[in-house]
């Protein structure tokens, strides 16, 4: 039965998704289609932090390098979708680089690690301009045609989005859902007990920056045709702690945290917009408020609902604590 | 005579000038039950985790099934079946029962990729549900395994301990806070698994009456080193054990 609502929620949320857009303008399109990229690079991080507890705040640096990748090649005359593979393959080597501080280093420490990098990143995009274009970056990367389906106009771009969402979001799901999801859950939980059942600690957690770190790419790919305009700037440590946020804000190790967090820092600005000067300071206050009072993030507001009109459903004790950075 | 499943050949260990383990030398044989035990700081959980491979020791070689395993990481030595529990609870809170027992097999079922694209139990359900019946938590299943009590975690942390059907399996204090009637249930599973699967036991334990009727053959550790071997009623009437435990 709980099977059967999931899985009409799931639809539901689809059409809904391919119905927003209709009748929009162009503005409106441009901020659905940035919180579908976010939100896959949320979805990447909140494998690595919500589900194998590995703190990383250089998700946007991976954001940078699966950007700046495509952006190159596909500048130079290749196809998206194959400029795309190579960029997420050059992210997932450099997130298995990353995680092999995490094999020594853990939390806060792990954290300042991670923070380092995506300086590091930003400084490289910034100095190296022969390559990068410095400060000023690249600019008129083209979109992708696929045949007959075009994605110059706005609304196709969001639909080619969509697609490569829900593409990506089966992988996730796949992925949470296998052996390997419950190893990661367990070296977040107890990583000297899982290392004694046989669980290669070592490997997942490389395994949980990699992975992670390819959806922050494949975001970064697709903020490439998107804006048509990349600078380091669009990659800096705020846009880390940022995505950091939306995972925080959505509920850490929750499946869907990441959509609803996602929408809460891309779109929730824009709804206030009316508030003109105060905007700003509403939302921040109600990104306090929330994380004070349900740190679980919004998926565990649910959890609570549940709880109290229906106590026997058990709300999962992990998400008590919120998450935690260690 | 057949190899031993555990040999142990003295093993050396300090942290700073206090020598915590002395050149301990001993055997398991298959199907042994072997008591570790001896007074607080007398170096059981130091021997315990030498042989494990989460403390390097100084000298001395640590043998299982005939094949040196000294050095070797905990996940290794799990995969060449040597399983363990921990002294402190240790089992996955924020999983169910049957997760955390699937989670103790599934590294021992077909390969890294396998584990990515195959079925999201590893194909380990019934077997997994079968162990769980064994230690009687069919009704807890689909608990949380944080939310059990302590005794019921002290029964998930030694049922994950057998699931990969390892050929030794090391106990610290399995019995340390569990509750009488948990406890003769903990003993009489332990004592069953044994007598139906051959699988050796090495148990470190405080508490004398569930080592005594548990253990088939007992280790006396005193300041880092063996001080008596025998029979559970050897060991109860050899006098340096008593002075060791009363400080004689």
């Amino acid at each position: 039965m709980n099977a059967h609502i999931r899985k009409i929620s799931i639809l539901a949320l689809l059409a809904l998704a391919v119905l927003a857009p209709l009748g929009q303008g162009n503005y409106i399109v441009y901020v659905l289609t940035s919180w579908l990229i976010f939100a896959i690079a949320a979805m990447g991080l909140n494998l690595t932090l919500g589900y194998a507890g590995q703190i990383s705040l250089a998700q946007a640096s991976f954001m940078a390098i699966g950007a700046y990748t495509t952006a190159l090649l596909t500048l130079s005359g290749w196809h998206w979708m194959l400029a795309m593979p190579l960029g997420l393959t050059a992210c997932f080597v450099v997130g298995l680089l990353l995680g092999y501080p995490a094999l020594r280093v853990k939390g806060h420490f792990l954290a300042f690690v991670t923070l380092a990098f995506n300086t590091l990143v930003f400084l490289v995009l910034r100095n190296e301009d022969w390559l990068t274009g410095g400060s000023y970056g690249l600019v008129g990367m083209p979109r992708p045609d696929f045949g007959l389906f075009k994605t110059m106009k706005q609304l196709h771009f969001y639909y080619f989005t969509l697609g490569i969402t829900v593409l990506a979001a089966l992988a996730m799901w796949g992925i949470v859902r296998s052996p390997w999801g419950r190893a990661f859950k367990a070296l977040r939980e107890n990583p000297i007990r899982a290392e004694s059942l046989g669980v290669d600690t070592r490997r997942i957690t490389l395994l949980a920056f990699a992975i992670g770190s390819v959806y922050g790419g494949l975001a970064g790919a697709l903020i490439t045709p998107l804006v048509q305009f990349i600078e380091p700037g669009s990659f800096g440590l705020a846009h880390s702690l940022r995505i950091l946020l939306m995972v925080v804000v959505g509920g850490a190790g929750y499946f869907f945290g990441p959509f609803l967090g996602a929408g809460v820092v891309i779109l929730l600005p824009e709804i206030l917009r009316f508030t003109e000067g105060y905007y700003l300071i509403i939302y921040s206050a109600l990104v306090i408020v929330m994380l004070v009072f349900v740190p679980t993030g919004l998926i565990g507001v649910w959890g609570r609902i549940r709880e109290r009109f229906w106590p026997r459903q058990q709300v999962r004790a992990d998400m008590s604590e919120g998450a935690r950075l260690k | 005579m057949s190899v031993p499943v555990l040999s142990v050949r003295n093993i050396e260990k300090s942290f700073g000038g206090i020598r915590a383990v002395r050149g301990v030398t001993f055997e398991v044989r298959k199907g042994e039950i072997l008591g570790l035990i001896g007074p607080n700081g007398s170096g059981k959980s130091t021997l315990f985790n030498c042989i494990l491979g989460q403390l390097r020791p100084e000298a001395g070689e640590v043998e299982v099934n005939g094949q040196n395993v000294s050095g070797m990481r905990a996940s290794d030595l799990n995969r060449l079946g040597v399983g363990r529990t921990f002294q402190q609870l240790s089992v996955f809170p924020k999983m169910t029962v049957l997760d955390n027992i699937i989670l103790a097999g599934q590294e021992h079922h077909g390969t890294m990729l396998s584990r990515l694209f195959g079925p999201g139990d590893a194909g380990l359900t019934n077997e997994a549900e079968r162990l769980i019946s064994f230690f009687r938590l069919t009704h807890l299943r689909d608990t949380l395994a944080g939310s059990l009590s302590y005794g019921q975690q002290k029964l998930v942390d030694a049922a994950m301990a057998f699931m990969a059907g390892p050929s030794l399996v090391l106990l610290d204090e399995p019995a340390g806070g569990v509750n009488l009637t948990m406890l003769a249930n903990l003993k009489e599973r332990l004592t069953a698994y044994n007598a139906e699967h051959g699988t050796t036991f090495v148990v470190i334990e405080h508490n004398m009456e569930f080592v005594m009727s548990l253990c088939t053959r007992i280790i006396v550790l005193a300041e880092g080193g063996i001080i008596a071997e025998g029979k559970p009623e050897e060991i109860r009437a050899n006098q340096s054990v008593i002075d060791a435990y009363l400080g004689g």
